[in-house]
């Protein structure tokens, strides 16, 4: 313990060569095979989709701050099209996994680096194309099919759905790739002792979310792919004029974008479990619960896409199986949150900026979680199908689940990836702006949805006007939140103080290396001898935290 | 063994990445990758598999009667071409392994050649023919011959996606080849290292399944 009180008392240093200075200028960052430059390069790029999203997302609430609204309405369909399609292709997929995973799966793993380093760098180049072409399209002619490009409307829109899906399909590779390197990293390149059930959760997370996008993500590829041919040749199959049947298209974009909502969440899941585990101290309860209930997840997420199209035209009997099935995927999912739960029961909780995220993670994502049950129920879904209710329901999940805890996530780790403190108190009251303003504008939606607001109208009836000018009056708050936080990491990269090696008193490997990490992330092999949660052989803690 | 000696004096040495262990395992961990880039491949066919079994449930009498215009000999000379090339390419990575580099390049050119005969015959013979009848996707058909069945246009729309999609990835496996053989002629490979002769040999195999497939569903379909 000695070590620890003396490394606790020097003021922490920059280490003299870390992956930020080792090479410099702009080939080195463009040409570089590091997966923590990768992560980084990744991370710049789904924070700039982000601000581009929500910019969207404040334009469509403003549209419907009053009735009668400002824009046409058409270009409010293109609006939240694009919020939807730059949300969820470019921003949230990538999110976690690209940034986040990218950085720290080699890390946690005791790795050198992923498998295969220049694959890693050409799907992220995959990405940049993907994003120009989605770009593109937002320019020559917004989509305003909604994001999910419905037939026959998208096969008779006038918009750039062609290029739009094939950014999509491109963007879909990117995700593919990042998601096979994850899987061989993890299964070749643990260093001695790390075995299975000693990874650290988000690596369980992080291998599950990858084992569903190589499943899924091909599926999607084909639909798209078809979409484009039958609007470019006239295939056949998705157009009825043809002979080709709507609600084949909604089974194939389905069988892709269920599970895609679990590649979203899995690895929110994993930093969940990272941020309660450190900043309770003890170790996660049922750890291996927690890890294997991310690929029951995966497993289960496979076979419930019906519950899309219970109002479709799909058989009584396909509804009632997709409806049992969907309750199922709860099990798994309840695990995670009464497991996070008992960990924090008799743990020494410190109310750090990332464990207020990871509370209020739990706090929305329990109540997303819980509404989806009545969509999942036949007879309760007929009746919110495509109101606001589904919209209020998903945006619990995604955005007060995932964005959240992807904030969190990047909060605990900022000091790993760049060597820099951040201001607390700045990060908590923007986490707090952050908490009032999502649930002021999503759970307005709930009761907007119950009293039969449908989704995607660019109007409404005046007996909505309260509610849905309550929700717009939210989403600036929650935007005032994020600008708070954006402030907030600039600042901190501007004279923010220099990091110590393990400022949260962390346990997983990526706290034994220095802040910024070695090119090479460890000087020396780690060898693991113990779980990934277990306090005696952690890492001594450092710096402002233990002082 | 003269001759081994003396290729063996111009190989060039792998240097296995830095970040593994040792070569054994970067040569595993390559062929798992692979694999799993198959598993994406078999699921993105599958989704047009699945689209061709709902519509022959669909519309059974037209693919019956759609398949008839499609050329069986041309096809089973394809299919034949194919099957040939899987040969070679297995042959050109045991020839790798064996340290026979003259050999190894003669069966890449051999599957090369093979490859670029199965696009000839659809690109020179069979498509243009169909250009010709106008039995085509429906933007563009024109074929009056099956006007007795339903919707014959949704049969030569899947023809065209499908074995359009695996014109491409034999297009894809061509330039892959080609690589080898550039690669091949520096003295890449020998038997300490034939990791992409390896990962191509998978891929085509692949190709060559796909087609396996795609034959008797078109062409057979009677």
């Amino acid at each position: 313990m000695s070590t620890a009180s003396d490394i606790a008392t020097q003021a922490p240093s920059m280490p003299k060569e870390h992956y930020l200075n080792a090479t410099r200028g702009f080939k080195s960052w463009a040409l570089t095979v590091d997966h923590k430059r990768i992560g980084v390069m990744y991370l710049v790029s789904v924070l700039t989709f982000f601000l581009v999203g929500g910019l969207l997302a404040l334009l469509v609430r403003l549209e419907l701050l009053a009735p009668g609204g400002m824009f046409e309405q058409k270009t409010y369909n293109q609006l939240f099209t694009m919020h939807g399609v730059v949300m969820t292709f470019l921003f949230i997929i990538p999110s976690i996994p690209a940034s986040l995973g990218n950085f720290f799966l080699p890390l946690q793993l005791g790795a050198k680096d992923v498998a295969f380093p220049k694959l890693n760098l050409f799907s992220f180049y995959i990405y940049v194309v993907g994003a120009i072409m989605a770009i593109v399209a937002m320019i020559v002619g917004a989509v305003d099919t909604g994001w999910t490009f419905y037939t026959p409307y998208s096969l008779t829109t006038d918009t750039a759905v062609v290029i739009t899906v094939m950014a999509a399909f491109v963007l879909g590779f990117s995700s593919i790739l990042t998601g096979l390197n994850f899987i061989v990293t993890i299964h070749k390149l643990r260093p001695p002792g790390m075995t299975w059930f000693r990874m650290p959760l988000f690596l369980w997370a992080l291998y599950s979310t990858s084992v569903i996008q190589l499943l899924a993500t091909p599926v999607l590829g084909i639909t798209l792919l078809l979409l484009a041919a039958e609007r470019l040749f006239g295939v056949g199959i998705f157009d009825p004029a043809l002979g080709g049947d709507p609600v084949l298209f909604q089974h194939f974009f389905w069988f892709y974008s269920h599970p895609a909502v679990y590649i979203m969440i899995v690895p929110a899941f994993g930093v969940i479990s990272e941020l309660v585990a450190t900043f309770s101290r003890r170790e996660v309860f049922g750890y291996k619960f927690v890890a294997l209930s991310s690929v029951a997840i995966a497993i289960i997420g496979f076979f419930v896409w019906g519950h899309h199209m219970f109002v479709s035209g799909q058989s009584e009997f396909a509804g009632m199986v997709f409806s049992f099935l969907t309750f199922f995927v709860a099990i798994p999912t309840a695990v995670k949150i009464f497991n996070w739960t008992a960990t924090l029961y008799k743990g020494d909780i410190q109310l750090r900026t990332p464990m207020i995220f990871a509370m209020m993670f739990l706090i929305q994502f329990t109540i997303g979680g819980l509404t989806g049950l009545p969509l999942a129920s036949l007879a309760t879904n007929v009746s919110l199908h495509d109101t606001y209710y589904v919209v209020a329901h998903f945006h619990y999940v995604m955005m007060g689940g995932v964005a959240f805890a992807f904030v969190g996530g990047l909060y605990y780790w900022w000091p790993k990836i760049t060597g820099r403190m951040f201001d607390e108190k700045v990060a908590n009251i923007g986490a707090v702006l952050m908490f009032i303003g999502f649930n002021t504008t999503f759970f307005t939606q709930f009761l907007l949805g119950f009293k039969g607001m449908p989704r995607r109208y660019f109007d409404y009836d005046p007996e909505f006007a309260g509610l849905h000018a309550f929700s717009s009056v939210g989403s600036w708050i929650l935007g005032l939140g994020f600008l708070v936080a954006l402030i907030n990491f600039v600042q901190s990269l501007r004279k923010g103080e220099i990091a110590p090696a393990n400022p949260w008193g962390g346990t997983t490997l990526e706290w034994t290396t220095s802040s910024p990490p070695h090119p090479h992330n460890f000087v020396d092999t780690p060898t693991v001898s113990a779980g990934p949660y277990d306090r005696e052989h952690a890492p001594a803690e450092t710096g402002r935290a233990a002082a | 063994m003269s001759q081994q000696v003396a290729v063996a004096d111009k190989i060039v040495r792998h240097r296995v990445g830095h970040h593994w262990p040792n070569a054994e395992l970067e040569f595993s961990g390559a062929k798992l990758g692979f694999w799993i880039f198959l598993c994406t491949e078999i699921l993105m066919f599958g989704g047009l598999f699945v689209a061709y079994t709902y519509f022959r449930s669909l519309y059974p009498e037209t693919f019956h009667e759609a398949h008839k215009t499609l050329s069986i000999p041309l096809g089973t000379l394809n299919t034949g071409v194919l099957i040939l090339s899987s040969f070679t390419v297995v042959m050109a990575i045991r020839s790798a392994m064996v340290n026979q580099r003259k050999a190894m390049l003669g069966y890449l050119y051999a599957t090369l050649f093979l490859a670029g005969a199965f696009m000839f015959v659809k690109l020179a013979f069979e498509w243009p023919h169909k250009f010709h009848m106008g039995t085509l996707p429906a933007a563009f058909y024109t074929y009056d011959g099956l006007s007795h069945v339903p919707k014959p246009h949704i049969f030569y729309g899947l023809y065209f996606v499908m074995t359009g999609l695996h014109g491409i990835h034999v297009l894809i496996g061509m330039g892959l080849i080609t690589w080898l053989i550039i690669q091949g002629h520096k003295g890449v490979f020998y038997k300490g290292y034939f990791t992409p002769l390896e990962i191509v040999g998978l891929y085509w195999h692949f190709v060559d399944l796909v087609w396996i497939y795609l034959f008797p569903l078109f062409y057979l379909a009677g």
